[in-house]
């Protein structure tokens, strides 16, 4: 066996992780990356969760990409989360495919690839396993935990699960449930990836046969849901792809058509289609006001002493204002310290993403007050 | 952070009506300068509802909890009695529904704190009389077509509106923008007040 190239830690070894699907798993690899040192007291520590195909490397370059950290806008030394004075940490999601335990893993028992053999996991389970990722790091409580898209769910089922981890968490373009168009996008980015022949059930790991060509579809379709048509507009319009004239034919003559074209065929060299299917499932899967006979505010009753950060895009239709409000409103009825924030773009729902300056200026207000309120905590 | 020791003297009005530890909802709270004080001085649970994104990212700055939105459309989500008080500075005038709004206020607060700028007082009515047009005052700087308040109201039309709810009225400070009270009933003040403030309880 090759050595990993991940930082990685072996967990759930002795005691198997209870999944939300009635499976167990052991043991669990977490492969992630922190940035930064932990003060002794323990107190600078920030998990930062990644989104539905992101990674472990927020603030340093992708391995197989070569890419700068997908978050390395603001985190890094001297930026808005500022590596010379907090300890970040950021692990792969399980069921991910960078050196997480995933679909692509080997299953113990036979040493071959789980395949669709791995067990349907959850945002939930997720959590689980960053928490005790994080127990290992030494960390007793989080002074933040930060995520956008899948990573602000990841939060809000820290919220509900491990509340007393944490001091401050944030959540921004997010939603606590998927809607019926959510699932509808994601169900038409699996049937992609398993009309794919190549896919063969999932059993594709041995030799040169991935199901890219149902993947890079899949990528197609999400990455619409990511833009916006304002977004889509000014970058693109009608535009050709280096011709004076259509051709007549099914080439790429759009510069979007193009555009698309190459986030679908960048995205197969770096994600597994299985995993692809196995975490837009946990997301679909997500319903945590569902849990609570449709009141979320009762989710969040343990969270009372968590100061609370929401934002949202006004030109984000994946998880809109709306879905975003519906949590802030929870957590003010259930008692819980909130801010929130609708912000005003035209890039859809990566905004997150983006240079967003009153964004920015919203979160390195909630930061320095939640150091500064987390600080006085302990002192007291 | 700014100093929490002095506030705006017509805001410190407010403050004096709000009891230690409780829990308040400033709605419209601009730069959260009241709430920022009442934490600070009163260590009462403070949250604020703010329409603008600089009022918002300025109060969380102070560290303060606040989310964007506005009365018309944000209070139908908040428990019944989820807050000893309720404070709507200088924001009825320019909500939808007023009336709406004030039951809102009474359903979500235990006590109610409401300040109007009083369109009754007499350089308006003046104003009005001599040039004929729609009055622009000190305290009502903007011209008909740009003003955020289209549901102006003087002392006396809240206080009919208050008795038609059949709304208890605890205690009414008519008051000039200095923040200087003036001792005085309902009939004068109306004439005399630049602005006036509120202080209600429902009656159940």
């Amino acid at each position: 066996m090759q050595a990993s190239p991940f930082n990685s830690m072996r967990l759930f070894d002795s005691e198997p992780l209870q999944l939300d699907g009635g499976a167990v798993l052991s043991p669990v690899d977490v492969a992630y990356e922190t940035y930064g040192t932990l003060a002794s007291d323990g107190s600078n520590a920030i998990l930062i969760c990644h989104a539905l195909t992101g990674d472990q490397y927020v603030a340093s370059p992708h391995p197989t990409t070569g890419k700068p950290g997908w978050w390395s806008r603001i985190v890094g030394p001297g930026k808005l989360i500022d590596t010379d004075r907090y300890y970040v940490v950021c692990s792969n999601v399980l069921g991910s495919c960078l050196g997480t335990t995933g679909p692509a893993s080997l299953e113990p028992e036979t040493g071959e690839p789980w395949g669709t053999r791995f067990p349907v996991i959850t945002i939930r389970d997720m959590v689980r396993v960053q928490n005790e990722l994080v127990g290992a790091l030494g960390i007793k409580k989080l002074l933040m935990v930060i995520g956008g898209s899948m990573g602000g769910m990841q939060v809000l089922e820290w919220l509900t699960t491990f509340p007393e981890k944490l001091h401050s968490a944030c959540v921004l373009a997010s939603a606590a449930k998927h809607t019926a168009q959510n699932i509808a996008f994601h169900e038409v980015g699996r049937q992609a990836v398993m009309a794919d022949p190549k896919w063969q059930q999932g059993r594709y790991y041995d030799g040169d046969t991935a199901p890219s060509k149902g993947l890079a579809v899949a990528r197609m379709t999400a990455h619409i849901t990511y833009l916006s048509e304002d977004a889509l507009t000014q970058k693109f319009g009608r535009n050709l792809q280096e011709r004076d004239a259509v051709t007549f034919g099914f080439d790429a003559d759009f510069q979007v058509e193009s555009y698309l074209r190459h986030q679908g065929s960048t995205f197969v060299d770096r994600f597994d289609a299985n995993s692809y299917l196995y975490i837009t499932r946990a997301m679909d899967y997500l319903d945590i006001p569902g849990r609570h006979d449709g009141r979320l505010a009762d989710a969040f009753l343990g969270a009372r002493h968590v100061r609370c950060c929401v934002i949202s895009f006004t030109s984000d239709w994946l998880y809109p204002t709306i879905e975003n409000k519906r949590v802030v409103h929870a957590l003010n009825a259930a008692g819980v310290p909130v801010s929130f924030a609708e912000i005003e773009t035209s890039f859809g729902h990566d905004s997150f993403l983006l240079d967003i300056p009153e964004m920015d200026r919203m979160l390195e207000g909630f930061l320095a007050t939640a150091t500064e309120t987390y600080a006085a905590e302990q002192s007291a | 952070m700014t100093s929490t020791a002095d506030i705006r003297p017509d805001l410190k009005l407010i403050a004096d009506l709000v009891e230690p530890n409780t829990r308040v909802l400033d709605i419209g709270c601009a730069d959260g300068e009241l709430l920022a004080y009442l934490v600070a001085n009163k260590q009462v649970d403070g949250r604020g509802i703010e329409i603008s994104q600089d009022g918002v990212n300025q109060c969380v700055a102070r560290g303060l909890s606040v989310i964007q939105g506005d009365a018309d459309n944000d209070l139908a989500e908040y428990p019944d009695q989820s807050f000893d008080m309720v404070v709507l500075s200088r924001t009825l005038q320019a909500v939808h529904q007023p009336r709406n709004v004030l039951l809102e206020l009474l359903r979500i607060g235990r006590r109610v704190i409401v300040t109007i700028p009083n369109f009754g007082q007499w350089h308006v009515r003046l104003n009005l009389l001599t040039r004929g047009r729609m009055p622009v005052t000190k305290a009502l700087n903007r011209t008909w077509y740009n003003t955020d308040n289209i549901h102006f109201c003087t002392i006396l039309d809240l206080h009919d509106l208050i008795e038609a709810e059949g709304i208890q009225l605890l205690d009414f400070v008519p008051h000039q923008k200095s923040g200087k009270r003036l001792n005085m009933g309902l009939s004068r003040a109306n004439l005399f007040a630049d602005q006036a403030l509120f202080l209600l309880e429902s009656k159940n």
